[in-house]
């Protein structure tokens, strides 16, 4: 950057000034962007915590709003509704992410070896993550009618099923349901992030081993997963707090079903459906350190992996 | 870039892939390309039929969707189910709040974005890391986690049942996001130009909009996509802020067609199906025609992070 050839202390005595001046400009620019988080984003969260240690409700008149200490706090956590919401969404979280990874990682795996049409392949999977979640959940819940659905058609006509499923509404279909629409809806994204993924990774090294006669399968260990792993950490990471937050599917298929909730459901519900606004900021605070704790699991897990 | 290193090294591989394939017999190749491309062909079949399905109910007549056994193609063809789709009233205001929505979104952020990138991007002062740990941070910030204190600021600025709450809103999710993706755009630009500028005597500003803007271009309008398609698919805090039909934005409209008998037992599948396609089209549209473009600029926000 520095590269013109003036005298050094004039250089010098320039470049501090000129620092300076550029720090403030700098600040300066970043004004409007920081106002704007700092005004949607960090005083609500501020607030939000603030309100989980108050009675507040939407309606005023109800009751006056007081401080109430940790009394939400103690209430949530012999919530059982809470407990059971929470379990729904680490099932969904974990189902989901597991196999949008494998699936995903497959499917990079294809795109990746060099066919005609990968073009097409790579705008295909692009599709389903275009499109509103919501609209996705619609299209798969008239898929999956109990009557008049064409996975129940599929499935009587080739005899996989014995008779039709009711499989949103039957408890022991409903999770994989849910699941089955975000699974559709996000492997194709996590595999183009694993795609982006491989195709950092030189090919000399595959020439190399298969000048060694290491077979595909080794080659897959020993060199594409071990590389691979920055982007499969991250693409990890991005799919789980999505899933955690997960609102959309599951409100669509269910409303605010009890047996089907997830946390977020409950909180909305909480505070929109009943106006219990100090009682759902502690869910809220609850989400967020639930969420927060696996942020720091996979932090700290990445950070062993780059010191060994 | 890559692409291209991409395809001299395919060209250099070439023949001793070539050499390898006569070696086999053509039979043993078929049976080894054989299961790849039934892959393939899964895959897309998997991605796309449920698209598939969307189209062939929405041109399907009302009463041959509910009768069995199920065609798997429209015998009847016809456009009553978009024609009513698209009559209802409140399917109509939703088509254009969202655009009002998602455009005043995406256009806020471009421009507070672009200024805060420009600083991040191009300018070393202290705290700036801090401040793209911030930003970052903000990307995956849960929405469900503010959902209550934003109720109630919604309601004390009296937005509650207005676009103007959405539009306020959506910043959370729109604006790091654009400030992550075009720092790292600002931060690709080479040196050079802006030097030249400055020794021609030209302010930070006019460098910022005669010659960094115009550059980054491209990355504006992917950057702006993505934006604007997260703010057109949002649901919570639009099922949260907003009540009347005629405030409704497209995801809300689309769970809300009730059957002409207005009742709830039938489910009028066909129109649903049709507006399906109505509001998916445009978005399939614009990410087929940016598709490389919006993949740089995901695995700019991912991957590189």
């Amino acid at each position: 950057m520095g590269s013109l050839a003036t005298p050094a202390p004039i250089r010098r005595r320039r470049r501090t000034k000129l620092q300076r001046r550029q720090t403030r400009l700098a600040w300066l620019l970043l004004v409007p962007a920081l106002a704007a988080v700092a005004f949607v984003a960090i005083y609500p969260l501020g607030k939000t915590v603030y309100q989980s240690f108050t009675n507040q409700e939407f309606l005023a008149g109800i009751e006056p709003t007081r401080w109430v200490g940790l009394d939400n706090y103690r209430d949530l956590w012999h919530d059982s509704i809470f407990r059971d919401s929470v379990w729904t969404t680490v099932k969904f979280t974990l189902i989901t992410v597991a196999f949008e990874f494998v699936l995903g990682l497959v499917i990079a795996l294809v795109v990746n070896s060099s066919f005609k049409g990968r073009g097409v392949m790579r705008a295909v999977m692009l599709v389903p993550w275009a499109i509103p979640t919501v609209v996705a959940a619609q299209m798969w819940k008239w898929m999956l009618d109990d009557v008049f659905g064409v996975v129940n058609d599929l499935g009587v006509r080739s005899h996989v099923l014995s008779h039709s499923r009711a499989w949103i509404s039957d408890p022991s279909t409903s999770l994989a349901s849910v699941c089955a629409v975000d699974i559709w809806k996000t492997t194709p994204f996590v595999a183009l992030l694993l795609l982006a993924g491989l195709q950092v990774i030189p090919r000399d090294l595959y020439e190399a081993a298969d000048v060694d006669g290491a077979s595909k399968l080794r080659q897959f260990w020993k060199i594409t997963l071990p590389l691979l792993q920055p982007a499969i950490l991250v693409t990890l990471i991005f799919r789980t707090l999505d899933a955690l937050r997960v609102f959309d599917v599951f409100y669509v298929f269910f409303g605010s079903r009890p047996d089907t909730q997830t946390m977020a459901i409950y909180d909305q519900s909480t505070i929109v459906g009943d106006g219990h606004v100090g009682y759902g900021a502690a869910v809220s605070v609850a989400i967020f350190l639930i969420i927060s704790l696996f942020v720091v699991i996979y932090v700290t897990f990445m950070r062993v992996n780059e010191e060994r | 870039m890559t692409s291209a290193a991409d395809a001299a090294r395919a060209t250099a591989a070439r023949p001793a892939a070539r050499r390898r394939a006569a070696r086999r017999s053509p039979w043993r190749r078929v049976l080894t390309k054989l299961p790849f491309w039934l892959l393939i062909a899964l895959i897309f079949v998997y991605a796309l039929f449920p698209f598939y399905w969307a189209l062939r109910s929405a041109f399907t007549p009302e009463a041959d969707l509910f009768t069995r056994p199920l065609r798997y193609f429209p015998a009847n063809p016809t456009l009553d189910n978009f024609r009513e789709a698209l009559s209802t009233s409140f399917f109509q205001r939703a088509l254009i709040n969202s655009t009002i929505v998602a455009g005043s979104v995406t256009l806020v952020s471009l421009a507070i974005g672009s200024l805060a990138a420009y600083a991040l991007g191009r300018f070393r002062f202290r705290g700036r890391s801090m401040v793209l740990y911030l930003m970052l941070s903000m990307t995956i910030f849960p929405q469900i986690a503010i959902l209550g204190a934003l109720y109630t600021m919604v309601n004390d600025f009296h937005l509650y049942d207005r676009l103007g709450a959405l539009v306020f809103s959506y910043l959370i999710f729109t604006l790091p996001f654009t400030v992550w993706v075009l720092t790292s755009f600002m931060r690709a630009l080479p040196g050079d130009l802006e030097e030249a500028a400055y020794v021609d005597g030209a302010t930070p500003l006019q460098v910022f909009y005669k010659v960094l803007l115009p550059l980054i271009a491209p990355g504006l309008v992917t950057t702006g996509l993505l934006a604007f398609i997260a703010a057109w698919n949002e649901y919570l805090y639009a099922l949260s802020f907003v009540q009347t039909p005629q405030h409704y934005t497209v995801p809300l409209a689309i769970t809300s067609f009730v059957g002409k008998s207005g009742s709830a037992f039938q489910v009028p599948w066909g129109q649903i199906m049709a507006a399906t396609v109505v509001v998916t089209l445009p978005l399939i549209t614009a990410t087929l025609v940016l598709q490389r473009r919006i993949l740089a600029g995901l695995t700019a926000g991912a991957v590189k992070g």
